[in-house]
């Protein structure tokens, strides 16, 4: 059946799909919907939901809960997501499964409510102290939304790792239509680590403190090793028009899909432009963006955000100067034409 | 009869300093559980400060969490395992200083776990600094001239904040300077996992302990502090019992 959905709900939606049971939040704008939503659906179906005190009591109980074994979602938007970071920290070095929804806003500070990207840096280096990962997946419609908020939840289950969907006030805040899998069943995972308070078996502790320097850099190794695989199994990335392109386009989210426009629109003008846009911004595909530029037909690149430049660090990373990369970006919840990205473009060519 | 110990305490030997009080609030709760909980679900959720390791020295499930967020991870804990006894331990900077949101509004959501909060009016952990419950004149390493109200403010009483609060089932301010104390002290968790397993809403004991390391005395002396200086500012007694009109 086809719905007509916010973003924000659709991802609360599919998130109840996914088995959450618990939730915790606190309301902040463009993000709020996504709280409301899972208030009116699990204060009636008997899970757990809690308008927390803070970001930073949300983040704590959704470590309590996970460290419980429940399926657990919180979310949050940039200041708030600064809030948890602490949590974050403490969930991948507990190696505990959560899914985190920040849906952006206009930064720095209190900033602004409108639709920025101004977060993949925070999301994608870690946010917290310490030396960890998190799984961020990044959106470009609602349908998507829903599909990638369902696999968050395996992934942060398979992985042991908090997920993060990294969307953007547009996201949240328009609506589309989409389309939810009927027959679709949470997967049902053994968690042999779960705190249940049982009694009749060895005790089971979550945490984080390795006191001894040789133990905290074997389970540092150990997570290396997890993000690793992480790395060769899950990156995922749309190619479009790319096999024959000259310049190739790189964004993601919202962002990426104003400049597919602009791409079909250049590509109508015989221009022989493509788009790379990362659903997974961690792991980034690097190796894919590595193999266009050891292109020869390859000119340049051309990173596209709605914010200073946060993503082209992972971009210039990847090409190894082997091409330039320009940078075209709109910040501050102003969000780029199609038109701005197609001159840009030309201004390069001039 | 001997002296034995409690089945629910580990071999494991603690890290507390000698004369510490944290042995002897471990021990009450572990025979309360040997007496009243053999059977059932527990979880403790551990802090950060002294009784960090507090999950070593127990045979049964803890969740060890950041500091001062020991009562939003407890939330979460028994949210999720509602059937279980639940309990918090935290010292007074843990609770206190940086948890302090967390505490109020676990407390006024009437969270039905019990918070276990050990006062002993020093961040002992890293040294001895002055704590939110370091009493007026107290010298401590970062109130090196005496806690100045003037300057440094006023020792925070918990216990009294959390009374007013309807999703607070039972408040108890104890200590154990003395047997007598000690006794009273292992009544009044006894009484709060009672409420817990009642479902009657939060529970907090805030006991008055001593850190003969940071203050510079000797076990005895400590002891002798509490009675002679801690107690002119904490007083101890059931606060509140909802479940028995107090």
């Amino acid at each position: 059946m086809k719905l007509l959905m916010k973003g924000n709900e659709a991802i609360a939606e599919a998130a109840l799909r996914a088995g959450c049971e618990c939730f915790f939040g606190y309301p902040i704008t463009p993000q709020t919907e996504l709280l409301q939503y899972m208030a009116k659906k699990l204060l009636k179906s008997g899970g757990v939901f809690i308008q927390a005190e803070s970001e930073v009591g949300a983040i704590n109980m959704a470590y309590g809960a996970s460290s419980c074994g429940k399926r657990v979602m919180t979310s949050s938007s940039g200041p708030g997501i600064s809030l948890k970071q602490e949590g974050i920290s403490y969930l991948a070095g507990a190696q505990l499964p959560c899914v985190i929804v920040n849906i952006m806003r206009g930064g720095p500070g209190l900033g602004n409510i409108n639709a920025a990207q101004s977060d993949y840096l925070q999301a994608t280096k870690g946010g917290g102290h310490g030396d960890y990962k998190v799984i961020v997946l990044a959106p470009s419609s609602v349908q998507e939304a829903v599909e990638l908020t369902i696999k968050a939840f395996d992934l942060a289950d398979k992985y042991r790792n908090p997920v993060m969907i990294l969307g953007d006030g547009m996201l949240g805040q328009m609506m589309e239509v989409v389309e939810f899998d009927e027959n679709y069943q949470p997967q049902k995972v053994e968690k042999p680590w779960a705190v249940t308070g049982e009694r009749n078996r060895e005790k089971r502790v979550t945490n984080s403190l390795y006191i001894v320097p040789e133990e905290l850099e074997k389970h540092n190794f150990k997570l290396k090793e997890k993000y690793e695989k992480i790395k060769e199994s899950e990156v995922m990335v749309e190619e479009y028009l790319t096999d024959d392109a000259k310049a190739i386009f790189v964004s993601f989210g919202m962002c990426a899909r104003i400049v597919k426009s602009a791409v079909n629109k250049l590509r109508q003008a015989g221009e022989k432009v493509g788009l790379v846009r990362p659903i997974t911004l961690w792991p980034f595909p690097e190796n894919e963006l590595k193999s266009y530029a050891s292109k020869n037909e390859v000119e340049f690149f051309v990173d596209v955000e709605m914010n200073l430049g946060q993503m082209i660090e992972d971009v210039k990373l990847s090409v190894e100067g082997k091409k330039t990369v320009h940078f075209y970006g709109r910040t501050g919840g102003m969000v780029p034409t199609i038109q701005e990205i197609m001159d840009f473009y030309y201004s390069l060519k001039e | 009869m001997g002296f034995k110990r409690p089945e629910c305490l580990t071999k494991e030997s603690m890290h507390y300093c000698p004369g510490c009080g944290h042995g002897i609030i471990h021990r009450l709760i572990a025979e309360i559980i040997d007496e009243d909980y053999k059977e059932s679900k527990i979880i403790g959720v551990a802090p950060v400060g002294c009784a960090v390791f507090i999950y070593d020295y127990f045979n049964f499930d803890f969740v060890a969490a950041a500091h001062g967020r020991a009562t939003a991870a407890a939330t979460g804990v028994k949210r999720s395992i509602p059937d279980a006894l639940v309990f918090s331990y935290q010292g007074d900077g843990d609770i206190a200083a940086i948890g302090t949101s967390e505490v109020i509004h676990a407390a006024t959501r009437g969270e039905n776990f019990t918070a276990i909060f050990v006062n002993n009016g020093v961040y002992a952990m890293t040294g001895g600094q002055m704590a939110p419950t370091t009493i007026p004149g107290q010298v401590t390493v970062s109130s090196p001239y005496g806690r100045d109200p003037k300057k440094q403010g006023y020792h925070i009483k918990l216990c009294e904040m959390l009374v007013p609060l309807d999703g607070v089932a039972f408040v108890a301010r104890t200590s154990i300077h003395n047997l007598k104390n000690i006794e009273f002290t292992k009544k009044a968790i006894k009484r709060a996992f009672e409420v817990q397993m009642n479902n009657e809403g939060f529970s907090i004991i805030e006991v008055l302990s001593n850190c003969p390391t940071n203050w510079g005395l000797s076990p005895c002396e400590s002891m002798k502090r509490i009675e002679n200086e801690v107690l002119k500012y904490y007083s101890l007694g059931i606060f509140k019992d909802k479940g028995r009109g107090i």
